[in-house]
C-alpha cells in the first residue's frame, strides 16, 4: 500500500508528504550511443574529424588512435544532443564581448561552432597545400597545420583559430578519456593505458594497500569484459 | 492570478540542509509545515543508483545534478568600472538543485569554525591594531561566539555521523586530532576515515616539517551510524566519485540520508517540489511576512500565507530574495549604506602539483573519498604570527585529492606537449603517481566595501526578475596570503618526495570560469545591530521579525574552513531560538 | 449520507485504554470501550485494512480495493455500519457466521480470498469484539461489486464443493502440552494474523497444501518466504527477538521488509503488542524445518560469472561477504530471504529495485535500485545463482529461462 500522496499538481511538480516516494523500477540511466553514422556531422566533416582526433591522439604502442578509440563519435553524439545547443545554458541577450574573467558570451552553440570552424579549417587548410583538404594530408603536414591553429599563425576566415583548437582538443581528450558508452574510449583504451580501473564502486579492500597496483579488471558503466563466461 | 492557498504556521523556502534541518525543528514543535523547494525530488535508488552514478561526463562534466543557468543565473563583474555580464555556464561555483540541495554533491567536509573567527575584527585589532588591517576590509565580529554554537555544532556533526579526530576536548588536546580547533565537548560520532598512500605521505611529510597533521572531517563515513533520529547510513566505499556525484551507498551524509526519511513521516510536513519561491510578501507596514508566493512547474501561480518564513535557498537566492521582495535596504558601495549586498566573500583557493617517480610512487588516485585527506591548521586564521607577513587571514593546507577520474586527472608536467604521443606518454606516466588536490591550500576570503551584490540592470531571470549581479575581485591581501600558504604547500608536497613541485598560487583577477569552490557566503550578514548588519544573532531579520534567513548568507566574512559546518551550526543555533523564544513571544529576539 | 456513528465511536476514538479486556458477556454493548477496543486490535492483528480499505481513499474499510487471487479478481466488500452498502444491517449471528464460517447473509459463500478459513479459529467472544470495533467506525455509504472472477469461478454455489473439501468451521483449541505463550501466538498466527493465508503453499483449487504449512507461497509477483524453523529456508537463524524486531519495526539485523510484507507491517504487526509478536515468534520457530542440507552444488563457470557481477554491483552496499549493513541492505549470507526455493521475490528485488519499509522505530527506509536495465537474463541468472550459492548458502540454481519469465510477468505489474 502507497503511504504518501504523490499527486503531481502539474508535469512534473509534486507534493511529497507521508513517506519517500519510490517507483518500482524505476531508473535513469544514460542511452548507450550506437557507433554506426554521423547524426550531426555531414560524412565530410565526419571524415575530417576522424583525421584530426587520430593526430590529436595518435595510434602508438600506448593505445589506438583517437579514431578507433571513437573520438569523433563521441564529439558527434554530443552535438547532435542537447551539450551541442548548449541547452541548460543561459542564453538570454544581450550578448556582448566581455573580459576573459566573465567566460564565453557568444550565442554560438557548440554545434554551429564546428560547423563554421570546421569549413573555415579546410578553408585554410586547402588554401595552404594547394587545393588539398587535410583529409589528404600526410601525418607531419597535419600535425604542422594542426601546431598552427594552436599558436594561431594558421588564421581562420571569421573564426579564432585558437579557440577553435582548443574546444577541439577538449572535446577528443574527453571522448578519449570519458566512459565508453558515449561512444568514445572504446574498450576503455585510454583507462587501461593510464591505470583507472573504471567504474568500481567498493575500494575497501585498497585504501590501505598503500603503493600497490590494483589488480581489478577495467569496468565501464556497460562495459564488463569480466562477466563473459 | 494567484491562487491562495490554506494557512500554515510556518513556511520554508528550499528543501537543502538548512531546510531540512529547519523543517524538522518546526514540526517536532508542532507547527505545520510546508517546505518549497525549485528542484526535483532526488532519491538514492532512482537518481545515484549504483548502476550509473559513476558516470563524469554526465555528472561532472555536464552537471545533471546542478541548478542550469537557463532555470536561473546571476551576473559578474570585477569592478564597479566592468559591466557585469551573465553567468552563462556554471565555472567558479556549482549552485545545487533539487531536493537535498548541495548536500547531495558537496565533498562532505565538516569543519568548525576557529573561536578567534566569530569575534574577527576585535581579534585582529587587539593583537595588530587597527592600521594593520586595509582600510576597505569590511569584517566583522558575528555576534555569536564560538562557545554559543558549539552545542550545536556538535548537534550537525552528529546529525551527520561526522568521521574525524577530536583535537580538543574541553579544553584538552588530543593526540592525532586538530591542535588548534576549538574545544568539544565529546568526540566525533565515528572514527576517522581511513587515508590513501599519498594522503598518509603527506602527513608524515608534514610531521617531519614539525607540524601537526589530522585527518579531514568527513561526513563520507568510515563505518555504520545510526543518528540521534533513528536513520541508518552506510559506509564509504572510498569510490572516487563523491563530490559533484549523488552517493549511491548512503555514506555520504545528506539530508536524504540523515533527516528526510523521519521528516515526510510527519503528519504535519508537506514538500512541493519543482516549485520555484518568486517574492517574500510582506503586509503594508512592510515589517512583517505575510507568506510567499511562488510559481510550479506548469507556470501556475500561488500564494502561500503563513504567520513565520524561512529562507533556506543557497546564499546568491537568499539575497536575491530579499532585494526583490523589498527586505531591508540595499547595499550601495558608494555610501556604504544598506545592509543587504554586504560583505559578500568566496574562499581563497590555490594547490601545488607534485609530480613523482612512477617507478616508486603509486597512488591510486582513485581510491579516494570527497573529505579524505590529512591536514594541517598551523597557517589558519590566526593561528599564526602575522605581524611580519604584511597579510591577514590564513587556511588549512592538506592532501585532500578526492579522485582520480580521467577527464579531471590529466597534469603533466609543464612543458609537456598537449596533444600526440608525448602527450599519451605523459599522461600514462603520471596519472598514478601525482598528487594534484584542487583544495589543497583552503584560505579565508575577507570582505571589503567593493566586492557586493546587487540587482543587474538588464539581464532577467525565466520570470523576468533581475538576475543578481556579482562585484567581486580579489584584493592584495587575500593574493599575499595565497602565495605565502601555498609556498609552505609546496614545501610539504617537496618533503613527500616530489620530483617535480609546480606551484599555482591564486592570481588575480578573480575569474568566474576557474571552479574555486561553492562556499559563497555574505549578502546578509549578522551582527550586533540593525546598523552594521541584516540579521540578529539569532539569523533574525532585523527588518522582517517573522524571517529568519539561513546558510552563509550570514557570515560576515569567510574563513579558512568549509563553510556547511558552521551553516549546520547556526542552522540549530537558529532553531533553538525560534523554539524557545520566538514561538512562545513572536517578535523580535534582539532589541539593539 | 447519514452519520450513523454511534456516540460509543467518538468518545472510543479518545480512550486511550488499551486493554484487551475480559471476556463479556454475550453482545454488544455500545458503552463498553474495553470490547470495542480489543476489537481494534484484533481487526489490527486480523490486517482487514489491508483488502477492506482502499488506500489514498481516506475511507477506512469501506472497500473497493482489487484483491488479486489465482483465479481473478474480487473487489473487498464495504465493511463499515452502512445500512444499505456496508454490514450495518446484519445481525450479529450473520457477522460472526460470515467472519468464522465463510457464509455471508441469505446463505451467499464468502469466496476464501477472505480468510475465514483462518478466522474461524477466533473465539465467539473476540469475534465480537471485532464486530463492536467495526459498529463504532464512521459509516460510508460505497457500494461495491465484489465478484470480478471470470467463469466459472464466480458461480459462488460451487463454494459450497470447496468448503465440504477443503473447510472445518473449528474454534482455535489450545495444546495443553505446550506454553500459554506458544498458545497465544498460535492462535494469532493461525487465526487472526492468518499467516499461512501468504506463506502456505496452495493446490490447484487455492486451498492449503496442509502437509506444507508456512514453508512459502507465489502470490502477486512475490515468493512469501518458508516460515517455519528450517535453518536454510526459514526462520532457524533467527533468533525470536530478530522476529519481533521484524514485525515491529520491519527490520532486524538480517533484513528487511519490502513488498507486500511492508504493507502487513505498517497496517497491522508493527502496531500489535510486543509478547503477542513473541508469542507468533516462539509458535513459528516451533514449526519444523524441511530438509537444510546443501543440494546439488552449482556450475561453477555461472558462480564465476555472477562472483564477478556480484564484486561490481552488489558489494558496494551488501559487502564482499554479503553481511551487508543492519537496518540499511539486507544480508545475504545465511539469509532465508536469498535461499527459498522459488526465487521470484529475488528476482523482482534484482529486476526493479526494492524499497525497505520505515517504521518510526526504524525510519531510513532505503531503497536498492533496479539491475534490470544493465543485467541480461544471463546476467541476472548467474548473480543470484551466485548470491543462493555463496558464503555457505544453498539453493537451486536459477536459469536465463526463468528471468526472462520473471521479467515478462513483472512488466504487467504496476505496484
Amino acid at each position: 500500500m502507497v503511504l504518501l500522496a504523490l499527486s503531481a499538481g502539474t508535469a512534473r511538480s509534486a507534493i511529497v508528504k507521508g513517506g519517500l516516494p519510490w517507483k518500482p523500477g524505476a531508473a535513469n540511466p544514460p542511452t548507450p550511443v550506437a557507433p554506426e553514422g554521423w547524426r550531426y556531422f555531414t560524412a565530410q566533416e565526419g571524415a575530417l574529424v576522424e583525421a584530426f582526433v587520430d593526430r590529436l591522439i595518435p595510434a602508438d604502442d600506448l593505445s589506438p588512435g583517437g579514431k578507433d578509440c571513437g573520438c569523433a563519435v563521441f564529439i558527434d553524439r554530443q552535438l547532435a544532443g542537447p551539450h551541442g545547443r548548449f541547452e541548460g545554458y543561459y542564453m538570454s541577450g544581450p550578448f556582448q564581448k566581455g573580459t576573459k574573467q566573465q567566460g564565453p558570451q557568444s550565442a554560438e552553440t557548440p554545434a554551429q561552432q564546428y560547423r563554421k570552424g570546421l569549413a573555415a579549417f579546410e578553408t585554410a587548410c586547402r588554401s595552404k597545400f594547394s587545393g588539398k583538404s587535410f583529409v589528404q594530408l600526410g601525418d607531419q603536414e597535419k600535425d604542422e597545420t594542426i601546431k598552427g591553429l594552436e599558436d594561431g599563425t594558421l588564421k581562420l576566415d571569421g573564426v579564432d583559430a585558437k579557440e577553435f583548437f582548443k574546444l577541439i582538443l577538449k572535446d577528443t581528450q574527453n571522448g578519449f578519456l570519458a566512459d565508453p558508452i558515449y561512444g568514445g574510449n572504446k574498450n576503455m583504451a585510454s583507462w587501461q593505458m593510464i591505470g583507472f580501473p573504471g567504474t568500481h564502486y567498493d575500494y575497501r579492500e585498497w585504501i590501505d594497500r598503500h603503493n600497490q597496483r590494483v589488480t581489478l579488471p577495467t569496468v565501464a558503466i556497460a562495459t564488463h569484459p569480466n562477466w563473459a563466461s | 492570478m494567484a491562487q491562495k492557498l490554506p494557512h500554515k504556521d510556518a513556511v520554508i523556502i528550499g528543501l537543502g540542509w538548512t531546510g531540512s534541518i529547519l523543517a524538522h525543528e518546526l514540526t517536532d514543535a508542532g507547527l505545520d509545515v510546508v517546505a518549497i523547494e525549485r528542484g526535483p525530488w532526488r532519491d538514492t535508488g532512482t537518481d545515484f543508483s549504483i548502476t550509473y552514478a559513476q558516470d563524469e561526463l554526465r555528472y561532472r562534466i555536464q552537471h545533471e545534478l546542478f541548478l542550469r543557468p537557463a532555470q536561473i543565473s546571476v551576473t559578474f563583474r570585477n569592478n564597479a568600472q566592468q559591466t557585469a555580464l551573465p553567468v552563462r555556464n556554471w565555472g567558479a561555483f556549482m549552485l545545487g538543485n533539487g531536493v537535498g540541495g548541495a548536500g547531495v554533491h558537496w565533498n562532505a567536509e565538516t569543519w568548525r569554525f576557529l573561536p578567534s573567527d566569530f569575534v574577527l575584527r576585535t581579534h585582529l585589532t587587539q593583537r595588530y591594531g587597527a592600521n594593520f588591517l586595509p582600510q576597505d576590509m569590511t569584517i566583522q565580529d558575528w555576534g555569536v561566539s564560538y562557545d554559543e554554537l558549539e552545542p550545536h555544532y556538535d548537534a550537525f556533526e552528529y546529525l551527520c555521523g561526522t568521521s574525524g579526530q577530536a583535537g580538543n576536548i574541553k579544553g584538552q588536546i588530543q593526540p592525532g586530532g586538530n591542535p588548534f580547533e576549538g574545544p568539544r565537548s565529546r568526540p566525533y560520532p565515528t572514527p576517522p576515515l581511513k587515508q590513501g598512500y599519498g594522503h598518509a605521505l603527506f602527513a608524515e611529510a608534514a610531521r617531519q616539517l614539525g607540524y601537526k597533521p589530522f585527518p579531514q572531517p568527513a561526513g563520507n563515513l568510515s563505518q555504520a551510524y545510526t543518528n540521534p533520529l533513528g536513520v541508518t547510513l552506510g559506509q564509504c566505499t572510498y569510490c572516487g566519485f563523491c563530490e559533484w556525484f549523488g552517493c549511491a551507498n548512503y555514506s555520504k551524509s545528506s539530508p536524504q540520508t540523515t533527516i528526510l526519511p523521519v521528516l515526510v513521516r510527519k503528519s504535519n510536513f508537506e514538500a512541493r517540489t519543482e516549485c520555484e519561491v518568486t517574492r517574500i510578501n510582506l503586509d503594508n507596514t512592510g515589517k512583517r511576512a505575510t507568506g510567499v508566493s511562488y510559481v510550479n512547474a506548469s507556470g501556475e501561480e500561488f500564494e502561500q500565507p503563513a504567520d513565520l518564513v524561512i529562507l533556506c535557498g543557497f546564499q546568491l537566492f537568499n539575497v536575491q530574495l530579499l532585494l526583490l521582495s523589498g527586505i531591508g535596504k540595499p547595499y550601495d558601495p558608494n555610501t556604504g549604506e544598506g545592509q543587504i549586498g554586504r560583505n559578500f566573500t568566496h574562499q581563497t583557493m590555490s594547490t601545488a602539483l607534485g609530480f613523482f617517480d612512477k617507478d616508486k610512487f603509486n597512488f591510486n588516485p582513485f581510491v579516494s573519498a570527497g573529505a579524505i585527506g590529512m591536514c594541517i591548521d598551523e597557517f589558519n586564521g590566526d593561528n599564526f604570527d602575522h605581524g611580519p607577513l604584511g597579510f591577514v587571514g590564513g587556511g588549512y593546507l592538506g592532501q585532500v585529492q578526492t579522485n582520480g577520474r580521467p577527464m579531471e586527472t590529466t597534469a603533466v608536467p609543464p612543458g609537456t606537449p598537449a596533444w600526440g604521443s608525448k602527450w599519451k606518454q605523459a599522461l600514462r606516466d603520471n596519472y598514478l603517481s601525482t598528487i594534484n588536490a584542487g583544495g589543497g591550500v583552503h584560505a579565508s576570503f575577507y570582505s571589503y566595501r567593493d566586492v557586493y551584490m546587487d540587482l543587474d540592470p538588464t539581464y532577467k531571470d525565466r520570470f523576468g526578475r533581475p538576475l543578481v549581479r556579482l562585484t567581486i575581485d580579489f584584493h592584495d591581501n587575500e593574493l599575499k596570503m595565497s602565495a605565502w600558504l601555498t609556498d609552505k604547500y609546496a614545501e610539504i608536497i617537496q618533503r613527500m618526495g616530489a620530483k617535480q613541485v609546480v606551484k599555482h598560487p591564486r592570481k588575480g583577477p578573480y575569474d568566474v570560469t576557474q571552479y574555486q569552490t561553492s562556499h559563497l557566503c555574505g549578502g546578509a550578514i549578522m551582527g550586533e545591530n540593525p546598523g552594521n548588519s541584516a540579521l540578529n544573532k539569532y539569523l533574525q531579520s532585523w527588518d522582517v521579525p517573522n524571517l529568519f534567513v539561513q546558510g552563509a548568507t550570514a557570515f560576515p566574512q569567510n574563513a579558512g574552513y568549509n563553510p556547511t559546518g558552521t551553516v549546520g551550526a547556526l542552522a540549530y543555533w537558529s532553531a533553538a531560538a525560534i523554539r524557545s523564544q520566538y514561538l512562545k513571544n513572536p517578535g523580535p529576539l534582539v532589541h539593539a | 449520507m447519514r452519520d450513523r456513528r454511534p456516540i460509543a465511536a467518538t468518545l472510543a476514538a479518545v480512550t486511550l485504554c488499551a486493554t484487551m479486556g475480559s471476556a463479556s458477556a454475550a453482545g454488544i454493548d455500545k458503552q463498553n470501550f474495553s470490547q470495542i477496543e480489543k476489537g481494534r486490535y484484533l481487526a489490527t492483528a486480523a490486517d482487514c485494512a489491508a483488502c477492506h480499505t482502499l488506500p489514498g481513499s481516506g475511507h477506512q474499510l469501506a472497500g473497493g480495493r482489487p484483491v488479486e487471487t489465482p483465479f481473478g479478481m474480487l473487489i473487498a466488500p464495504n465493511i463499515t455500519p452502512d445500512p444499505q452498502t456496508g454490514i450495518g444491517a446484519w445481525t450479529d449471528d450473520e457477522f460472526v457466521n460470515a467472519l468464522t464460517k465463510g457464509t455471508g447473509r441469505h446463505g451467499t459463500r464468502l469466496y476464501p480470498a477472505m480468510p475465514y478459513t483462518y478466522y474461524t479459529k477466533l473465539t465467539h467472544d473476540d469475534a465480537l469484539a471485532i464486530r463492536a470495533y467495526l459498529n463504532s467506525i464512521p459509516a460510508v455509504h460505497n457500494a461495491v461489486k465484489s465478484n470480478q472472477l471470470p467463469f466459472p469461478f464466480k458461480m459462488r454455489w460451487t463454494l459450497a464443493l470447496w468448503d465440504a473439501l477443503f473447510f472445518k468451521a473449528q474454534t482455535f483449541a489450545a495444546d495443553p502440552h505446550k506454553s500459554a505463550e506458544w498458545n497465544r501466538g498460535a492462535y494469532l498466527a493461525e487465526g487472526p494474523a492468518h499467516c499461512g493465508m501468504c506463506h502456505t503453499p496452495k493446490n490447484f483449487l487455492g486451498a492449503d497444501k496442509t502437509g506444507q504449512r508456512l514453508q512459502g507461497y507465489n502470490l502477486q509477483g512475490w515468493f512469501a518466504p518458508n516460515i517455519t524453523n528450517d535453518t536454510r529456508r526459514g526462520l532457524g537463524s533467527w533468533s525470536a527477538d530478530d522476529i519481533v524486531s521484524y514485525l515491529k519495526t520491519g527490520h532486524n539485523k538480517i533484513t528487511t521488509t519490502t513488498g507486500l510484507m511492508s504493507e502487513t507491517l505498517n497496517l497491522s504487526t508493527s502496531h500489535m503488542h510486543d509478547d503477542d509478536l513473541r508469542a507468533i515468534a516462539i509458535y513459528l520457530k516451533d514449526q519444523p524445518g524441511q530438509n537444510d542440507k546443501p543440494g546439488a552444488a552449482p556450475d561453477q563457470s555461472v558462480m564465476k560469472v555472477g562472483a564477478q557481477i556480484y564484486a561490481d554491483e552488489c558489494s558496494g552496499c551488501h559487502k564482499a561477504d554479503g553481511s551487508g549493513i543492519a537496518a540499511l541492505f539486507p544480508m545475504l549470507k545465511n539469509s532465508p530471504a536469498v535461499q527459498q526455493t522459488d526465487p521470484t521475490t529475488l528476482l523482482r528485488v534484482v529486476l526493479r529495485g526494492a524499497a525497505a519499509a520505515g517504521t518510526d522505530k526504524a525510519p531510513t527506509a532505503s531503497s536498492m535500485p533496479q539491475f534490470g536495465w544493465i543485467l541480461t537474463d544471463d546476467q541476472v541468472a548467474a548473480v543470484v545463482t551466485y548470491l543462493r550459492n555463496a558464503w555457505g548458502n544453498s539453493a537451486p540454481s536459477v536459469s536465463a529461462g526463468d528471468v526472462h519469465k520473471a521479467r515478462q510477468a513483472f512488466v504487467q505489474r504496476s505496484d
